[in-house]
């Protein structure tokens, strides 16, 4: 409501002492790019940091030579857990050479899919955390919805600090995604007696395929 | 919801009794505290990014008005829209109004403690929509029909087998007995409400203004579901969420997990910005944010300032004695431990609040682990402060407290009353030195011995040292 929105910023204002601020003042705010202390990540590889640091909550990751080898990976990755021969294939891996018999959709993910396949904006090596953009080649239930999520990172796509990631979201072409989904291993809850259970609501299992190759990887 | 904390001492005396909630609360916090201890003494740089998270807070609040401003305007520029609420009845109204033009039946809800505090459920009750919350915790004290009693696990109070038996009457059976089969049960039930839902409502941890984003930061995955699977997705939060840019959000993320569970990170960082754009298949039609100030501007500028920097960690009540003995549900409203004792007399009246200031030791355990340094301590204080002025304080103990006035103004006295009682309490001790009885001090030693001060005041002491 218009009147709740003025009310609100006077009673602000009254409260700080003062009126709205000034043009200059306002573009000074809008200009300011802080320089946060960050959290020191030595580790010359990066690779191995993220890998360390996923590892250790739970999600799993498989090195694979270059982009040609994904479809064999995900098979893989199926018969290890006993899946169906379907996934949710983002758009942008459907083009692979996926295995006679295996059948792929690019999503939304329904409440019957088991499996996606999805690329990824990122990889954060100072937590060991995936970034996903949202849109039309990469829809958000993919990530949410399935109990296996698998995700395609480009080796050469893993970024120092969350400022890099930062950086890469704001030069996607329309900015911000609708969602931003910084994914940092399988879904899990402490609710019951701090007793950590994975799988509460989202992916209980979060595999990521590690791309060699980064040159070629152009998901 | 209703306001119980007058009724905080009694509510206190029936949990100390409680050896269910004992178990529960042992357990539980010890897990958070020791989590949270290994990880800070792994983090060198932790120190500095509690220096610089206060920092930025500080700043927002001298700026709130522009912040939100630019905020609104992201929001709008990215197809969303924003509301502003003065009060809860304000943002009810708001979010009716929302779920009624859409024709809503089932609501699902992330976890928002903006929610409760505007005590939503009940109003969409009452209109007839079915409510569900997602958060496994939220769920469990749901089917309980009880208030959250932890702003992040909102459940800490229940043990498994009290889950098991909502769960079994919830649900039907056969019982589930394990951890594991419990949280599989909660997901199949809660993934078709995911489904149906109209509308999802979840909080916000961080409103972004430079982009107009939202912020969900969670474990389970269930904001998420909840936002991207409803037609409308609603966000609840304070109007002090606010951070300026991402580089500030970077920030608050690294100090937040780590505060409040002892985790390098929690699993999913979502930034929601906007609704469904062209070309989605997935992603809510409609994106709305209520901002909700339900008295916080009223606390800008003034002595409680300092507390609109709480990011809702859970932190200070992880560490209080206080909480870890009595639960948050003595504290009788939606916020307990240190940083509710603080907000709930500044939401609903320091009349209604008289114990929560004074349940705590002044230990500054709180103080000393708070990510934004909010110095609870000192703000308990003040509003005993208050109390003491506005003659809400007990008259028992306004009168002591004025004897001890009069006595404390008059070196002279306050001197030789303090010999006096000195030798007599000396003389009141057994030979062990300890007293088991003292006139109005049963409070105490009818628990515990009260050790008998050795005879001399402590300046007869420093005067027969100086000499």
């Amino acid at each position: 409501m218009p009147e709740s929105r003025s009310a609100i910023l006077q009673q602000i204002r009254a409260a700080l002492g003062r009126g709205p601020l000034s043009d200059a003042a306002a573009a000074a705010l809008d200009a300011r790019r802080p320089a946060h202390p960050r959290i020191a990540v030595d580790d010359d590889d990066l690779v191995a940091r993220f890998v360390t640091r996923f590892e250790s909550r739970s999600g799993t990751v498989a090195r694979v030579s270059g982009v040609d080898a994904i479809p064999a990976a995900v098979d893989a990755y199926r018969q290890a857990h006993g899946l169906p021969p379907r996934a949710a294939v983002a758009r942008p891996l459907a083009g692979l050479a996926w295995p006679a018999g295996f059948i792929h959709h690019p999503g939304p993910a329904g409440q019957d899919e088991q499996m996606s396949v999805t690329p990824c904006l990122a990889g954060i090596a100072e937590i060991g955390s995936l970034i996903l953009a949202s849109g039309p080649d990469s829809p958000t239930t993919l990530n949410f919805v399935p109990d296996h999520h698998l995700i395609v990172l480009p080796a050469g796509r893993i970024v120092r600090h969350f400022e890099d990631a930062w950086t890469l979201l704001r030069a996607l072409p329309g900015g911000l995604p609708r969602a931003t989904n910084i994914i940092s291993g399988p879904s899990r809850t402490g609710d019951v007696e701090l007793t950590i259970q994975l799988g509460a609501h989202g992916p209980r299992s979060v595999h990521v395929l590690l791309v060699a190759d980064a040159d070629r990887a152009t998901p | 919801m209703d306001v119980s904390s007058p009724r905080f001492k009694e509510k206190a005396v029936i949990a100390l009794a409680d050896p269910t909630l004992r178990q529960a609360l042992g357990q539980s916090r010890k897990g958070f505290v020791n989590k949270r201890a290994e990880l800070v003494a792994a983090l060198p740089e932790f120190e500095a990014l509690r220096d610089q998270a206060r920092d930025v807070k500080n700043h927002v609040l001298e700026n709130l008005d522009h912040y939100l401003e630019r905020f609104d305007s992201a929001v709008t520029a990215a197809g969303g829209h924003v509301h502003w609420a003065r009060d809860a009845e304000e943002a009810r109204n708001i979010i009716l109004g929302i779920c009624e033009r859409v024709q809503a039946r089932t609501i699902t809800k992330g976890k928002s403690m903006v929610s409760e505090e505007v005590n939503l459920n009940a109003a969409l009750e009452k209109r007839g929509y079915t409510v569900v919350e997602t958060d496994l915790g939220e769920y469990i004290i749901q089917l309980a029909k009880e208030p959250p009693s932890h702003i992040i696990a909102p459940a800490i109070h229940k043990t498994k087998e009290q889950v098991s038996d909502l769960f079994e009457a919830a649900h039907g059976g056969p019982r589930k007995t394990t951890v594991a089969d419990l949280v599989t049960e909660a997901r199949l039930v809660l993934r078709d409400k995911y489904f149906k839902a109209d509308v999802g409502i979840t909080g916000g941890n961080y409103l972004v203004a430079e982009t107009g984003s939202s912020i969900i930061v969670t474990n389970e995955g269930n904001g998420d579901l909840t936002q991207t699977l409803a037609k409308v997705h609603i966000v609840t939060s304070g109007i002090e969420r606010i951070v300026p840019t991402l580089e500030d959000v970077s920030l608050f993320l690294r100090i937040l997990a780590r505060s409040a569970t002892g985790q390098e990170t929690e699993t999913y960082t979502t930034l929601s910005t906007g609704p469904r754009r062209p070309g989605d298949v997935d992603g809510p039609e409609e994106f709305h944010v209520v901002l909700v100030d339900n008295g916080r501007s009223k606390m800008l500028g003034g002595k409680f300032q300092d507390m609109l920097r709480c990011i809702r960690c859970g932190a200070c009540m992880n560490h209080c004695p206080v909480y870890g003995a009595v639960g948050g549900h003595a504290y009788g409203w939606v916020y307990p431990g240190p940083m509710g004792s603080v907000l709930t007399p500044l939401f609903v009246g320091l009349d209604a609040t008289r114990d929560l200031p004074n349940a705590c030791t002044l230990n500054g355990r709180c103080q000393s682990v708070c990510p934004v340094r909010i110095p609870l301590p000192e703000l308990l204080r003040e509003l005993r402060h208050q109390q003491h002025q506005r003659g809400i304080s007990p008259p028992v103990q306004r009168r002591a407290l004025g004897v001890w006035r009069f006595v404390a103004e008059r070196p002279g006295l306050y001197q030789f009353a303090n010999r006096l009682a000195a030798r007599a309490l000396k003389g009141l001790s057994g030979r062990n030195g300890r007293l088991r009885h003292l006139p109005f001090a049963s409070g105490w030693t009818a628990l515990r011995d009260l050790p008998a001060p050795e005879g001399k005041t402590f300046l007869e002491l420093w005067h027969a040292r100086q000499t």
